[in-house]
């Protein structure tokens, strides 16, 4: 499944996106993450499956353009420690 | 005060009716399992009884300000007349914005996964893309065939597009809630959308358009048809793959539907069960597999 946290508004659309067919848990995003974004839940849209999967925290997700703010310098920009980090590659920003 | 001025007082073009229903055929007294959907949004609250997957009864009604109560009044008028006690009922979901604060539920999902899941059984399993349009909020879901989730996105940083955006004009333009949808649908063409997509921008905005000798009906059809747009911008970022369907409140909205419709240029579903309830319906519908799966827990376990 892709889940798509985030929102979209007048400056733009921010959204980053979890393919929880490919995350393992592993939970390599959480401890990359310098704002905190990630934690490691049981699945909260497949209520019947037992698989833990990373989710975007509840309060970050309105605002997760901010949050995101350290890592997305204007001009040139280092790889995200979170992309980077995650090994199955489930991890996509929007922006 | 005359009599005129206090009928117009009186008068709330916003509110919407509540109601309740049950299948009088159905013998509760023979299910094996009993479960419960309760759907606790921002504006309404329903709740959705089933008998052995069976639909037996629902609610609708207005959440008030304690989500704890809105959900007990929701199951006690769903149960009422049926000589239900609450305490026959084996398992009960919460599902929506208040699904936390309900100490009664057994479990709390999310509503997007309910919705998938109410959906498909409300419109069977060649629904792949679903609008919920709620209270507060909206999401468009893609699913599977049995109803999972497989792609997702919601909008509730605003409440432009949504049910309580719909309530604020009604009010503003003193027409009733449930004759938006026909009153702007009976323009001869359509007027260009408002171009605010915040509500209490759009507020303004529509004032602006009655001063400028705008008819109500061309200014519901303009702010009916920015609430389209985005909308549909909403569901182009998860994509649409027939067959399409509405859920929520605004699914009765006729004007909206229709030029949902036709930006996309796919027909919706027509329901055959109301689709308001689908949340609490998705809900109810995981109680019977999480009570399932206990009981064959227990087998196994031997308790």
């Amino acid at each position: 499944m892709l889940a798509n946290y985030g929102y979209k508004d007048g400056s733009g659309e921010y959204f980053i996106a979890i393919d929880t067919d490919k995350c393992n848990g592993c939970g390599a995003c959480v401890k990359a993450c310098p704002a905190d974004v990630f934690e490691i839940t049981a699945d909260p849209f497949d209520p019947l499956a037992e698989k833990q999967v990373a989710v975007i925290k509840e309060d970050h997700r309105k605002k997760i353009k901010y949050s995101c703010a350290l890592c997305k310098p204007t001009g040139e920009r280092p790889p995200l420690p979170c992309t980077a980090a995650c090994e199955p590659q489930a991890i996509a920003h929007s922006w | 005060m005359t009599e005129a001025v206090a009928t117009a007082q009186k008068r709330e073009y916003w509110r919407w009716r509540e109601y309740d229903w049950r299948d009088e055929s159905l013998d509760w007294k023979r299910a094996g399992g009993i479960s419960v959907g309760i759907d606790v949004g921002s504006v309404s609250s329903q709740a959705v009884v089933m008998c052995d997957g069976k639909l037996f009864a629902y609610s609708s009604l207005r959440t008030g300000s304690n989500s704890k109560t809105s959900a007990q009044r929701a199951l006690e008028v769903a149960l009422q007349e049926t000589g239900m006690p609450r305490e026959k009922v084996n398992y009960l979901v919460a599902t929506g914005y208040g699904r936390v604060n309900i100490p009664f539920a057994q479990k709390a999902i999310t509503e997007i996964a309910c919705h998938a899941r109410g959906a498909n059984f409300i419109y069977g399993p060649t629904v792949k893309t679903v609008l919920d349009m709620g209270g507060q909020d909206c999401k468009a879901i893609r699913c599977d065939g049995r109803g999972k989730v497989t792609n997702f996105l919601m909008n509730d940083k605003c409440a432009a597009g949504t049910g309580r955006g719909m309530e604020v004009m009604a009010e503003l333009l003193q027409i009733p809630i449930e004759d938006v949808g026909p009153a702007s649908l009976s323009l001869p063409e359509e007027p260009p959308p408002v171009s605010s997509t915040c509500v209490v921008f759009a507020k303004s905005e529509a004032l602006g358009l009655l001063r400028q000798n705008w008819s109500k009906e061309k200014v519901l059809g303009s702010f009916c048809l920015a609430m389209a747009h985005r909308t549909v911008e909403l569901l182009s970022r998860v994509g649409v793959e027939k067959d399409f369907a509405i859920t929520g409140g605004i699914s009765k909205n006729i004007g909206i539907v229709k030029r949902i419709e036709t930006k996309l240029g796919v027909e919706a579903l027509k329901p055959s069960i109301d689709p308001q309830i689908a949340g609490a319906l998705g809900a109810a519908l995981f109680a019977k597999a999480l009570y399932e799966k206990e009981l064959s827990g227990n087998a196994k376990t031997g308790s």
